[in-house]
């Protein structure tokens, strides 16, 4: 069995001063514990408002940020915490990211073709005229011609296809696994089904590995195999996709599931909870959601729950559930 | 490139007056510097367009000569000047840490340093014998330092973007990411630094020159005055002599601020399409 | 009620003029929540801001006007018609008399796009508050009152006094809600309000705004792109394509029985939990406004599109009671061939 991904106890402290928190801590990742073990490729969801540290997590995996403490594997090698890691030639072969604005992750001074033709050169090591099939080849693969790529700068793009050409380049490298932060948040709704499907197709044909970060509940359900739910850096629910969206246990999960604007269901009027300012949240010693929380007893308030593991495989991180 | 009105008469202006030093002066085949070429103190004829002066040199070629000396002299540095400051810049801002905090600190101290004064200093120790090739090489030390502050604060700035790391996956190396990733960002402050450079190299020299520190015999914008002054020649009522270097002085001046300003206007509307 | 008269509106760019808003021909009706949708690029924004006034260049209104009817909510029944008139110049500019800049704030509000981006960072929530009353306004009690309705919206009373960089995007969007509604306004435009959000603090802000409709008795113009979102809160909807208006009607009545394909199409892109139908996005583009665009502009991405269609384009009548769609086809089924059936 392959582990896919495996965070030991990751941890990542940011402090911030200002004149309302003095110098506050914030555990933008709380002992984060996730694994993932599937010998076949899994699309791994990654849900959370934001503030919950799945951005974070998101970094960590990509090696932008470096956690406090802890570990986190992917494909069996080490990439974060002490210890041996592989060097950035190796990791970005074996990693690679889609980030949420398509728009801000090319430069506006350079056409789009270069970054295709630098990855494929540098990182995947092909030479000049395999460089240019593989990046006709990886075109393809997200629906777009190589002919109508190339020299084109980003504003000659809309949004989504510009998206798609962000998966084509981290495709090149034929990586094990591809990071994807908010991929289709800045994508008209209507439109990003096309992403969606397209990352569907890559997991089932090609055999990648995805960790989708994202806090629309709708699309995670309709590609993830494994479902992390995360609150102000702490895990509260992880397991199988279907399972935990079909029969949430979580009070917040529950309360995430709620807050979808679904077509043919409408919402009930009473006042929700609404978030505290974030600062102060991140302090609680127990449970982070308790003030929050409809089913919040004395005990959440002092004790941070352990994971608890259900019969049908997950892990809820509550007292009560 | 679209330009506007008045980066147009900007680039007029100034290459009236590069062209017009760098070849006007093959039609002159008297040297300007030689002191009693012609009768003193005559007034604007069309031998001498604009008379000559108590040393019996022709004004307007002087001038001339003055003209490219100045500008020649503000060009270099300012080349130098630029480069040294888009290099420590661009490489302090994006590599940050101990590297950046050792490079930010020597050029705090530059910057601290008051030039003037020093160069006063200098020039009076050295008195006369001072060589413009010392003097451009002072300004050079000195002239870097605050473009560096700026172009390494944008340099902060843009690392923190998203395509930077998109760069850094598609396997380019700190020197491509550098220059192919950050410097479009900041080449167009660059090019104004450059044009604002040469009006600071010409102030520094001419300032120096009209209190006699810089080597006079040399004709440049500042030496005029120097010796118009020295000749009284406001008394003697010879009034062409000061206020010909003066108006090309400020006419020199209208056109890189013109040209400078023109462009950053231009580069400010036009946004990142091919 | 505000009435939209033959609105053009056109925007002067270094390539030429387009016309981002090309026609809108409606009578808003008061005290409702209407949705405005459509993907970015249709033009419901500008409609937005040529609503609200906010014609400065490069956008101008080439041709048309808007006729309001405020004061409609109980306790202050005013009529006031305000009528914005345009002069057309040789190139098409327009002179507008600026008077319903003197509604601002207080019979019109606006929430533009990402204005959680739009505080000030160095200044106090507070002040920034504060800033926009009058003199005549701000009494010394005003702040006191300022925090009684920020509480009563659910906000935290220290958020108030905290800078804006302090509290996180969804906090500030919800007091940017709570400056635009302070005045309570008969009109309230909010565009796109909670694009950038997730999905909890979006609900919040949704219900924020419905639970003030509902005890003001305004209008609020909603625009976004998420149907979801419409579905939830809206009474009316209008949806917008490449600059035309192509349906509107009570939400109900478009959810249930959309008229124009592009609306059907819209509904059916968004994927629900517990459904594994095969969800598709819409394919292609939306037409270049730069072109010169002849018959229906949905023609080509339209699965029941004829000669018809693509020679004359459909203009925005009634087909049902209330319900208007700017389609030759209006209401014919799309099967999953894309053939049409009456």
């Amino acid at each position: 069995m392959n582990t896919i991904l495996k965070t030991s106890n990751l941890n990542k402290v940011y402090r911030l001063g200002g004149l309302l928190f003095n110098r506050v801590r914030i555990n933008a990742l709380d002992d984060v514990n996730l694994t993932v073990e599937s010998d076949e490729p899994a699309i791994i969801s990654v849900v959370g408002e934001s503030g919950s540290g799945k951005t974070t997590l998101a970094k960590v995996l990509l090696r932008l940020v470096r956690p406090t403490s802890g570990s986190a594997l992917v494909y069996d090698r080490q990439i974060a915490g002490e210890g041996e890691k592989p060097s950035n030639r190796e990791f970005f072969g074996m990693v690679q990211p889609i980030f949420q604005n398509p728009f801000e992750a090319f430069s506006s001074h350079r056409t789009v073709d270069a970054y295709l033709y630098s990855t494929a050169v540098r990182v995947a090591d092909l030479e000049k005229t395999e460089a240019v099939d593989a990046m006709a080849e990886a075109l393809r693969l997200v629906g777009l011609e190589y002919r109508d790529v190339r020299g084109k700068y980003p504003n000659q793009f809309s949004g989504g296809e510009l998206q798609r050409v962000s998966v084509a380049r981290a495709l090149i490298p034929h990586p094990k696994i591809i990071v994807a932060d908010e991929p289709v948040s800045m994508i008209d709704a209507s439109l990003r089904m096309n992403v969606i499907n397209l990352f569907l197709s890559l997991k089932e044909e090609f055999r990648r590995s995805f960790l989708y970060i994202t806090h629309d509940l709708s699309t995670a359900y309709y590609i993830s195999d494994y479902i992390a739910v995360m609150y102000r850096g702490c895990i509260v629910e992880f397991g199988d996709a279907r399972t935990i969206l079909a029969d949430p246990q979580h009070p917040y999960t529950q309360l995430l599931l709620d807050s979808i604007p679904e077509i043919g269901h409408k919402w009930d009027r009473e006042r929700m909870a609404m978030a505290d300012i974030e600062a102060k949240e991140f302090q609680f010693e127990g449970c982070r959601f308790c003030n929050r929380c409809p089913i919040a007893k004395d005990r959440c308030i002092v004790e941070r729950p352990l994971a608890t593991e259900k019969t049908d495989g997950r892990k809820v991180y509550c007292h009560f559930a | 490139m679209k330009m506007n009105t008045r980066l147009r008469i900007g680039i007029i202006i100034l290459a009236i007056f590069v062209l017009g030093s760098l070849f006007l002066p093959l039609f002159n085949d008297v040297d300007p510097i030689k002191q009693g070429t012609y009768a003193k103190s005559l007034p604007i004829s069309s031998e001498h367009l604009l008379g000559t002066n108590s040393l019996g040199q022709d004004i307007f070629w002087f001038l001339v000569y003055a003209i490219r000396n100045s500008l020649i002299l503000g060009i270099t540095v300012s080349i130098f000047t630029t480069l040294i400051a888009g290099s420590v810049g661009l490489l302090s801002g994006y590599l940050g840490g101990g590297a950046d905090r050792a490079t930010m600190t020597l050029t705090d101290a530059v910057i601290a340093i008051p030039l003037f004064p020093i160069l006063i200093v200098l020039a009076t120790l050295v008195r006369g014998n001072t060589s413009f090739m010392l003097v451009g090489i002072i300004l050079v030390v000195f002239g870097w330092a605050w473009g560096a502050r700026t172009i390494r604060s944008m340099a902060l700035s843009i690392r923190e973007r998203e395509f930077i790391s998109m760069a850094k996956f598609s396997g380019s190396s700190t020197l491509e990411i550098v220059v192919r990733e950050i410097f479009p960002y900041v080449y167009a402050y660059m090019v104004v630094s450059f044009i604002n450079a040469i009006l600071w190299v010409i102030t520094m020299e001419s300032s120096l020159a009209v209190i006699g520190l810089s080597k006079v015999e040399i004709p440049t914008l500042g030496s005029i005055l120097f010796w118009a002054l020295s000749y009284n020649a406001l008394f003697t009522k010879q009034n062409v002599w000061v206020v010909a270097p003066v108006v090309a002085t400020v006419l020199l001046f209208l056109g890189l601020f013109l040209t400078s300003t023109g462009y950053n206007q231009m580069y400010a509307t036009r946004r990142g399409h091919a | 009620m505000i009435r939209l008269n033959n609105l053009v509106a056109t925007y002067t760019t270094v390539r030429g003029q387009v016309d981002a808003v090309d026609g809108v021909n409606l009578t808003i009706p008061d005290g409702k929540i209407v949705g405005i949708a459509g993907e970015s690029g249709c033009g419901k924004s500008t409609l937005l801001k040529v609503i609200y006034g906010d014609l400065i260049y490069p956008l101008a209104l080439r041709q048309g006007n808007v006729e309001y009817e405020i004061g409609m909510s109980p306790g202050h029944i005013v009529e006031s018609k305000i009528r914005r008139n345009e002069n057309e110049t040789e190139n098409g500019g327009q002179v507008a008399t600026r008077n319903i800049k003197d509604y601002w704030f207080k019979q019109i509000s606006y929430i533009p796009q990402a204005s959680m981006s739009s505080l000030n960072p160095v200044i106090r929530i507070r002040k920034q508050f504060v800033d926009f009353l009058d003199s005549a306004q701000r009494t010394p009690n005003i702040l006191e009152k300022i925090r009684e309705y920020v509480k009563s919206l659910d906000l935290p009373p220290e958020a108030i006094d905290a800078y804006p960089h302090q509290l996180s995007g969804g906090m500030r969007q919800r007091i940017m809600v709570a400056m635009a509604t302070f005045f309570r306004p008969d009109i309230i435009l909010a565009d796109e309000p909670t694009t950038a959000l997730d999905v909890v603090v979006q609900k919040g802000i949704l219900m924020l705004l419905m639970r003030i409709q509902e005890e003001m008795n305004n209008t609020i113009l909603f625009v976004s792109h998420d149907m979801g979102v419409h579905y939830q809160i809206a009474h009316k909807m209008l949806i917008m394509y490449a600059a035309k208006a192509v349906e509107f009607g009570d939400s109900e009545d478009v959810f249930r029985a959309p008229l124009h394909p592009y609306t059907k199409m819209l509904i059916e892109s968004l994927p629900s939990i517990g459904d594994n139908r095969i969800r598709k996005g819409i394919a292609g583009r939306p037409p270049s406004l730069w072109e010169d665009l002849i018959g229906c502009r949905f023609a080509p991405r339209c699965p029941l599109a004829s000669d018809l269609c693509r020679a004359q384009e459909p203009e925005l009548v009634e087909y049902r009671q209330g319900h208007l769609a700017a389609c030759h086809y209006a209401g014919n089924h799309i099967n999953r061939q894309g053939s049409e059936t009456s």
